[in-house]
């Protein structure tokens, strides 16, 4: 058995007995317990569950913006912070989070300024990325020029622009409207198909999830659970009108089902 | 221009009131005078007289305008009856009190939103230095500077420089700290360095602050330097104009100076203004 076979099947992201107790003033919070989770390579994994169920957390876990109390987790093989550190994954906020002083090309060159990529490097970047959103045209507008929708394109084109294998992704449509939701999830199919990346998705919308996930992972509430894994039967390809096939509408009641034996809504 | 009218409108609610007054508190003196010959004065004399009074105690607005007018346009000016000649003076101390509040401020805001010992040994003091009055301190840091060699512009400056560094420390301190917690991640996901989160995040979102404080420190600046002109007896500055004019009870010349250092703030603050406005609009943060 040679090592690289052993890096293949290594997963991306790797939780063991994952934990997190946040000390607040009257009493401990426990955001996460006994998470397990595997993120394999080029897998498009959702993470859903009611709101308080520590699906952001895990997401931060996993980026290194917060420290577990407990538990193990890898990132390629590394700590998060490491991997931080190597600049192994681009976030997208629930918000755009756009500077506003910077035009959308300006913005999107953010982490590229700060990794110190060359000017001409930067440029091409930067025209690439916003090709691939389809923003090309409006790199020297300011975000507030922008719809709420084209904002979130330019922030993922932001996250896109270094070119990290992982995507981390926190209910980055949660504020938009349907019509531009459906939108955005086909063009982030595309996306995720074109460029071969490993996403890991933050939602708590039934149907975003089905849709776009190879793997769904349901969540529950008080502590934060890992309740189900569902592996997606869905093919790869996926118009938008897979959404009124029988399968996909068996995934999302199983989806449903789960969500609702789990929690209890107080 | 929708601005125009409310701006005359004032302007000219204030002129007439200023008149208003010029009349009551000078009328005083004509009646005492007309009193002390025996004359009676009818209401129109009184009013005749109010306006061109040697020494008023008020004195009216077109005084105030001619004497401006008479110091600054009809003397040359290397004239020490020049207000331009006096205004450089002032001015030149307070540029250079500006540039050195301003850079001092900026530093300790820079210490204190980096360092927490800084933020609780350092703003404190930052605090009390400002309510120690000025005018009880100016006189001994011109005297301690004398002592050491140092009179004229740098003391002045440096009195200058007292009072404009607080408002630009206390401004960039809040414009430094005003990047909310998503904005932060973001540049730690890309694993940024101090020095990146300072000058590609702080500094920018900064930038209303800056104006902002700059405004405030640049008057403070004017202010500074002309109460440092006042305990040395200074024979140059709008602060000596203001000095002589008082022990000499040149009222006029009291006012032309005041209004004269008022059109200089005005100016000064004006050109940041300027400079705001150009910099934020090419920041796209103006509206």
């Amino acid at each position: 058995m040679n090592s690289t076979v052993v890096m293949d099947t290594e997963p991306v992201i790797k939780a063991r007995k994952l934990g997190l107790v946040f000390q607040t003033k009257d009493s401990p919070v426990e955001a996460l317990k006994d998470v397990n989770i595997d993120i394999e390579q080029g897998d498009f994994v959702s993470l859903i569950g009611p709101s308080g169920c520590g699906k952001t957390t895990l997401l931060r876990i996993i980026a290194s913006l917060d420290k577990p109390t407990a538990g193990d987790i890898t990132v390629n093989g590394m700590t998060p912070e490491e991997a931080r550190l190597q600049r192994a994954y681009g976030y997208v906020f629930q918000a755009a989070s756009l500077y506003p002083w910077r035009t959308i090309a300006g913005n999107v060159k953010l982490p590229l300024e700060i990794m110190g990529f060359s000017k001409t490097e930067m440029n091409e970047r930067v025209k690439k990325v916003l090709d691939l959103v389809h923003l090309s045209g409006f790199e020297n507008k300011f975000p507030w020029q922008l719809s709420g929708g084209m904002q979130q394109r330019a922030s993922i084109a932001r996250a896109l622009s270094f070119d990290a294998d992982i995507l981390l992704m926190d209910e980055p449509f949660g504020a938009l409207d349907e019509i531009v939701r459906d939108h955005l999830n086909e063009q982030l199919l595309e996306l995720w198909k074109s460029t071969g990346k490993t996403i890991c998705f933050v939602t708590h919308s039934i149907p975003e999830a089905v849709y776009l996930s190879t793997r769904i992972v349901v969540m529950s509430n008080r502590p934060g659970k890992v309740v189900e894994v569902i592996e997606s039967s869905l093919p790869r390809e996926r118009p938008l009108d897979i959404r009124d096939s029988p399968e996909f509408i068996e995934i999302a009641q199983r989806v449903r089902m789960d969500l609702r034996m789990s929690h209890s809504y107080e | 221009m929708k601005s125009i009218l409310p701006i005359t409108t004032v302007s000219i609610v204030i002129v007439i009131l200023w008149y208003g007054f010029s009349v009551v508190l000078n009328s005083t003196w004509t009646k005492d005078q007309a009193n002390r010959a025996g004359v009676e004065v009818t209401f129109s004399e009184i009013l005749k007289d109010t306006m061109v009074q040697q020494r008023p105690l008020l004195p009216a607005p077109h005084q105030v305008i001619i004497e401006l007018w008479d110091t600054t346009v009809n003397k040359k000016i290397t004239s020490k009856r020049s207000l331009v000649y006096h205004g450089w003076i002032t001015l030149s101390a307070t540029l250079l009190g500006f540039v050195i509040g301003t850079g001092l401020g900026v530093m300790l805001a820079i210490g204190i939103v980096h360092n927490k010992a800084m933020d609780y040994g350092v703003m404190p003091w930052i605090i009390a230095s400002q309510t120690v009055p000025i005018l009880a301190l100016a006189p001994m840091i011109i005297v301690v500077l004398y002592s050491i060699g140092l009179s004229g512009l740098v003391p002045k400056a440096i009195i200058s420089a007292y009072l404009s560094f607080f408002p630009v420390s206390v401004g960039m301190v809040a414009g430094f700290r005003c990047p909310d917690p998503t904005q932060m991640d973001l540049l730690k996901t890309y694993a940024a360095k101090k020095s990146q989160l300072f000058w590609k995040l702080r500094v920018p979102i900064s930038m209303p602050y800056l104006f902002t404080s700059l405004k405030i420190g640049v008057a403070a600046s004017l202010v500074g330097a002309i109460v440092g002109e006042l305990p040395t007896g200074a024979v140059a500055g709008l602060g000596a104009r203001l000095l002589t004019g008082s022990y000499y009870g040149q009222t006029v010349q009291i006012w032309s100076a005041l209004i004269g250092s008022a059109i200089l703030a005005a100016i000064l603050v004006g050109l940041i203004g300027l400079i705001q406005k150009h910099t934020l609009n090419r920041m796209g943060l103006a509206r």
